[in-house]
């Protein structure tokens, strides 16, 4: 589903405009605020959600992951360098997700991959990624999730 | 000029209560503009049924003591400073605009109310305030319009072309510069010129179109943005938080993000 705006909270600051990939995201030419002009051409990708300082812009998420009726917004906090989801369902469930923001500066920052030590075998056969857990910084193991904790009504 | 009452000045032509009737129509035609705004966009049903769901998500009760403190910090910080628009030029702009434009309307009715007569003495501070308000509100507006305006900044239209949202912002600098224009000729006293007759013509035109265009302009978002501050402070208090996620609470793991550009690639 396409995003909207809500006029209550836009300031027609242009970073949507800026942003959209789809070039989609005009100023409204009677109160000058941000609209998507072309909901049927928005990819879903999200950045103008994510870039919106005073989260004024909505998507309704994919119905694979949530129902109809469900709500699912975007706290981007720049200063903290996090980006935060939270999915409400239409039953009540609340689902909180807090990722980092991985912007990088252009051209900064370039892995030097080659320089670094080859894996061995047991690092290739690991379920753990290049770069895991120091890269995620949080120096722990990596979370297992189990299986009681699984989609609910679905067995395995 | 500066510290000359305009109004003392046309009473002597125009009998005060002629100004008076004006500033009461122009308040009428506010409240008319704007009660039609709220008929036709239904944002004041959509503002509170959205009040309504937001206290049904509430996680927690303010107290009335919470609940005041919080839109009296809203008053201040979020209106006061209209924190919204962040640092940068748009603030700025927007500041002088706000406070020029109460600084001038306020002068006025006083002006027009209290000092608007032949026989009565204006303390210099009023024309002064209103002078200033006028110019401030030219200078934010005329920022604003010629290099602020989003569609041209953003979506690279042509700085002369105009739109409906541009009513608002262009009768606001026209009414602020025809008055600042019509008390300088006044005050010079050009006796059986029509220069500053023309300016006063043009100043009453453009406070009609300014407060008779509510209904057509962005005049009410002086009223709705506020109101949607107050909400916006009072929902992040109460947990409901327009159902968006809390704060992150453990951020240190993921140290700093960058501050992305301002959209300027136009």
């Amino acid at each position: 589903m396409s995003t909207f705006v809500y006029m209550t909270r836009c300031d027609g600051c242009g970073h949507c405009v800026d942003i959209c990939p789809s070039d989609i995201m005009h100023i409204d030419e009677t109160i000058r605020r941000a609209k998507n002009i072309e909901p049927n051409f928005c990819w879903e990708c999200y950045s103008c959600v994510k870039a919106c300082p005073n989260h004024a812009i909505d998507v309704r998420g994919y119905a694979d992951f949530a129902p109809m009726g469900h709500s699912v917004r975007v706290r981007r906090e720049e200063e903290k360098g996090t980006i935060s989801w939270r999915i409400k369902f239409r039953n009540g469930t609340e689902k909180n997700f807090v990722s980092p923001i991985t912007t990088k500066p252009w051209g900064k920052f370039i892995p030097k991959l080659a320089e670094g030590d080859k894996p061995n075998q047991g690092e290739i056969n690991s379920q753990i990624l290049y770069n895991e857990p120091e890269g995620l910084n949080t120096n722990k193991e990596l979370p297992k999730v189990e299986k009681s904790a699984f989609k609910k009504g679905v067995y395995y | 000029m500066f510290t000359i009452n305009p109004f003392a000045v046309l009473s002597e032509t125009i009998p005060s209560i002629f100004l008076q009737s004006f500033v009461v129509v122009m308040i009428g035609l506010i409240i008319l503009g704007t009660v039609m705004d709220i008929i036709h966009k239904k944002n004041v049903k959509y503002f509170f049924n959205n009040a309504k769901k937001a206290k049904k998500s509430a996680t927690r009760e303010l107290g009335t003591g919470e609940r005041v403190s919080i839109i009296a910090k809203t008053v201040v910080y979020d209106i006061g400073t209209t924190s919204e628009l962040g640092a940068g030029k748009r603030r700025v702009a927007h500041l002088l605009g706000m406070y020029g434009t109460i600084l001038f309307w306020v002068a006025s009715v006083v002006m027009i109310f209290f000092y608007a007569s032949s026989s009565s003495t204006t303390p210099s501070l009023w024309p002064i305030l209103w002078h200033a308000g006028a110019i401030m509100t030219v200078l934010g507006g005329a920022w604003f319009w010629f290099f602020l305006r989003l569609d041209v900044y953003s979506e690279a239209q042509p700085w002369y072309r105009i739109i409906q949202a541009d009513l608002f912002v262009l009768a606001l600098i026209a009414t602020s510069l025809f008055g600042l224009i019509w008390s300088y000729l006044q005050s010079l006293n050009l006796d059986g010129r029509w220069d500053d007759k023309v300016f006063l013509v043009f100043y009453i035109v453009s406070n009609l179109v300014l407060f008779g265009g509510v209904y057509w302009s962005k005049f009410a978002h002086m009223f709705y943005k506020p109101g949607a501050a107050i909400q916006k402070n009072l929902a992040e208090a109460d947990g409901s938080r327009d159902n968006l996620p809390p704060e992150a609470d453990a951020p240190e793991q993921f140290g700093m993000g960058i501050k992305r550009e301002a959209p300027k690639h136009y």
